[in-house]
């Protein structure tokens, strides 16, 4: 049998449903590991989980949108985010923006042609005493410098290169 | 506070459960409470909110988001007054009383908060008003009267900032006149339960939007035009086509003829300053021929032919399943006359479209008659009538551009028109509707009956459908049975009602059904059951119990309505849109049908020479299988 990866999707959310309960309680598990493993929520994505939790595929829309770590269009393999509140303002996060912009090619808010770097704009990550502070996926990097963004962008590329130890393949449950 | 909840739990003290101590001086909820507002002092059951207490005192407290047919939503913070012992201001329309209270409703601070609420509001809100079809309806631009709006404090948005979406046949979007209240949201996702909209976004980037910003009319949206209704600005119209129909009008070789729904009647008064309730049939007539169209059809002949098409639909069925045990036949039947339940059947029960009957709603009917029957007996060219139909409804707008409904070789209706429109139109003619003398409908399709009238309230078809089953089957006049021919039991607003009734006797087969049916013996000793429900939340419930076997798959026949009230509560309705309101017009829709000399759709002389003269082979025959039968599409529901 032909299996899609919309059939796989179905399978994952079932098990995960099963854990969770079938109600709109379960809307933000549902949907964070979605993200974890895809890197986005798909439109079907969206509209299957609302099906399966009993409610309107433009509620999943409303969430999805509302939060920043959900995202509906496809990211890179790495995301930076970069604190821009205050305390990070003032520790110098403009310097560490221009360089990551400048050492990428792109501008915050976009993602790389080859899909692996994406940049945006964090509100406070708490981290106010070591700022510049930046988020890579789920890793913190904190008293971030010019000259280590360059360190964190090549351990970045050393991850994906032939000769890496790959991770264990990531499932949604 | 005491806290005895999960002891053992590790959580930290202000996160665990916690027990409130019953307010001083109540015993029991619904227990009386005497508050103050402004110096009044009354008593109100404890959860009252501020604002129905106020109103009871008669005290006005302005509102925008309130709106009496939805949920509590308490975001757009005009309605804000002062109560003792609170430090911030308190939305009434969202506080329950549980405690005596003070309550001021406008003092200075009270005053002040609400006016820079209302700048605010202005301050996003694209106000083109000259240019706005809500111009002096509409409720944010009444609020900034009110409150003496003199300057744009917060700044006024110069150019528009969205572009209007067209996309559907039906409801057009407009979201530079947004205010956020979420009327919308609340009345298609907990009224209607359709779900198109939702609050997106986040902050002050907050927009109302379809899933991933679709256009309307790519989703799974029904078309029932009930945000319409609610919406407190222009934000949401319909799709208004007017100048076609003025123009249409205008040029002298169309022959231009309008068809009027029972619904529009009760409600267009409401566009002249009148009381809700105030039918205004006749006065329509002759308007509606000073603004120029050729002829004025009554929609309520159709719906008495639909009774016999839809009727004898179901006739067959039961025989067939009754008699020739035939286990295919799909029961109970569903009425297909609004095409906003049509299309919410279409997206998310596409498994039940077995049991609609395939009879087309009237407008449909009457837009196939007036394009072949009309125009062969009157010498005119099909292709130069337009036919434009009259009704309470947004979604008839859909249903006119569906491709199936082109049987006549023409597009079968021409443009649908809301109440709203015709109002405009007629205004626009330089008439005042009240003062109008009365006028008839024009042959041939001028002779209706009170069954059609009806059917603009909820339960009016299934009343009309009753009055033919029992004289045509039974062989009893529905007098013996309910006085006046009034069927009250299926009356009323309640969401979804069965009514069950026994045939004790059988009369004989009608002449025109003899080839159908040789007898009605089978039907001996049986109890007919049919359902009502209006709503498409209603619907819902209905189509679910069915699915899990309850009460209402035991049924024979279900009516379905989309708009709350049925079409009388229609999206094309004049707006506000209240449940009083909605009570006047049915008053006004029963009254009319008691003035009728003939009551029953089968009764109605016309139909039967419709029958004799052009549908040849009789109810459910090819040629009315060709004209008013249709067929529907699964949609379903993912995108």
């Amino acid at each position: 049998m032909l299996v899609t990866n919309r059939n796989i999707l179905d399978q994952e959310l079932q098990v995960l449903i099963d854990k969770c309960g079938s109600d709109r309680t379960a809307l933000m598990p549902a949907l964070q590991a979605v993200q974890r493993k895809y890197g986005f929520v798909t439109d079907f994505a969206m509209q299957k989980i609302a099906d399966v939790l009993g409610i309107h595929p433009v509620e999943v829309h409303g969430v999805v949108s509302f939060y920043s770590f959900l995202s509906e269009k496809p990211l890179g393999r790495f995301v930076i985010r970069l604190c821009q509140t205050i305390s990070c303002d003032m520790a110098g996060k403009d310097r560490i923006a221009s360089q990551l912009e400048n050492e990428l090619g792109i501008k915050f808010g976009e993602t790389t042609t080859d899909k692996t770097f994406t940049l945006e704009w964090a509100n406070c990550i708490g981290l106010c005493d070591q700022g510049p502070a930046l988020l890579v996926n789920d890793i913190l990097w904190t008293k971030v410098t010019p000259q280590r963004v360059l360190e964190i962008i090549e351990e970045c590329r050393a991850r994906l290169s032939p000769h890496a130890i790959q991770g264990q393949e990531e499932h949604l449950v | 506070m005491t806290d005895n909840i999960n002891d053992s739990d590790r959580a930290p003290k202000a996160q665990r459960g916690q027990v409130i101590d019953k307010p001083d001086g109540v015993d029991a909820i619904g227990a009386q409470i005497t508050i103050t507002i402004d110096d009044n002092e009354i008593k109100v059951p404890m959860g009252t909110t501020i604002l129905e207490a106020a109103k009871t005192a008669g005290i006005h407290i302005p509102t925008l988001c309130h709106h009496e047919d939805l949920c509590v939503a308490g975001v757009c913070r005009v309605c804000v007054v002062e109560v003792e012992g609170q430090r911030a201001l308190q939305a009434s329309c969202a506080y329950p009383i549980t405690s005596p209270l003070n309550i001021k409703t406008h003092t200075p601070q009270v005053r002040r908060a609400r006016r820079h609420v209302i700048d605010l509001l202005l301050s996003k809100h694209y106000g083109e008003c000259y240019a706005c079809f809500r111009n002096n309806n509409c409720e944010l631009q009444s609020l900034a009267k009110e409150y003496g709006v003199d300057f744009f404090r917060f700044g006024h948005p110069e150019k528009p900032m969205f572009e209007k979406d067209h996309s559907s046949y039906s409801v057009v979007r407009d979201m530079n006149k947004c205010v956020l209240c979420r009327r919308c949201v609340r009345t298609c996702i907990d009224l209607q339960e359709v779900g198109v909209l939702e609050a997106a976004n986040r902050s002050n980037e907050t927009t109302i939007e379809t899933f991933q910003d679709r256009p309307l009319g790519d989703v799974v949206c029904i078309n029932c035009g009930q945000c319409i209704n609610r919406c407190p600005t222009g934000a949401l119209t319909a799709n208004d086509p007017t100048d076609e129909v003025w123009a249409a009008i205008d040029d002298p070789k169309k022959h231009v003829t309008l068809q009027t729904a029972p619904s529009p009647r009760a409600g267009i008064g409401e566009c002249f300053g009148l009381e809700p309730g105030t039918p205004m049939t006749f006065e329509m007539n002759t308007a509606v021929r000073q603004c120029g169209f050729d002829k004025v059809f009554d929609t309520n002949f159709t719906a008495d032919l639909t009774i016999i098409e839809e009727g004898t639909e179901l006739l067959l069925r039961l025989y067939k399943a009754l008699v020739e045990k035939d286990e295919t036949v799909a029961l109970p039947q569903f009425t297909s006359c609004s095409p906003g339940w049509v299309k919410f059947i279409e997206h998310f029960y596409p498994e039940m479209l077995p049991n609609m009957s395939s009879a087309k709603s009237p407008q449909q009917m009457f837009g196939a008659l007036i394009k072949t029957f009309y125009a062969e007996h009157h010498g005119i060219d099909p292709a130069d009538i337009v036919s434009v139909a009259l009704m309470p409804c947004s979604a008839k707008k859909f249903e006119c551009n569906r491709p199936e409904m082109t049987d006549s070789g023409y597009k079968d209706v021409d443009y649908g028109l809301t109440t709203r429109e015709l109002a405009k139109m007629i205004s626009e003619a330089g008439i005042h509707l009240p003062d109008m003398p009365k006028g008839d409908f024009d042959a041939p399709f001028g002779e209706a009956t009170g069954s059609g009238v009806i059917f603009g309230a909820t339960g009016g078809v299934m009343e009309a459908a009753l009055r033919t089953v029992i004289e045509l089957v039974c062989g009893v006049k529905v007098e013996d049975l309910f006085e006046h021919a009034n069927i009250l039991p299926i009356r009323g607003f309640e969401g979804a009602r069965m009514v069950e009734l026994p045939i004790e006797n059988v009369g004989p087969v009608p002449a025109v059904l003899q080839s159908l049916v040789p007898s009605w013996d089978w039907l001996k000793g049986a109890t007919l059951k049919v359902g009502v429900c209006h709503g498409t939340a209603n619907a819902k419930k209905v189509l679910d119990d069915i699915k899990a076997g309850g009460a209402f798959s035991e049924c024979h026949f279900i009516e379905f309505m989309a708009c709350p009230g049925g079409c009388l509560g229609g999206g094309g309705q004049p707006i506000p849109t209240t449940p009083e309101i909605r009570q006047a017009r049915a008053k006004a829709i029963y009254a009319e049908d008691e003035a009728y000399g003939i009551r029953k759709s089968h009764e109605n002389p016309v139909v039967w020479e419709l029958y004799e003269k052009f549908l040849t082979d009789g109810p459910c025959g090819h040629i009315s299988h060709k004209l008013l039968h249709t067929t529907y599409t699964a949609r379903g529901k993912y995108l």
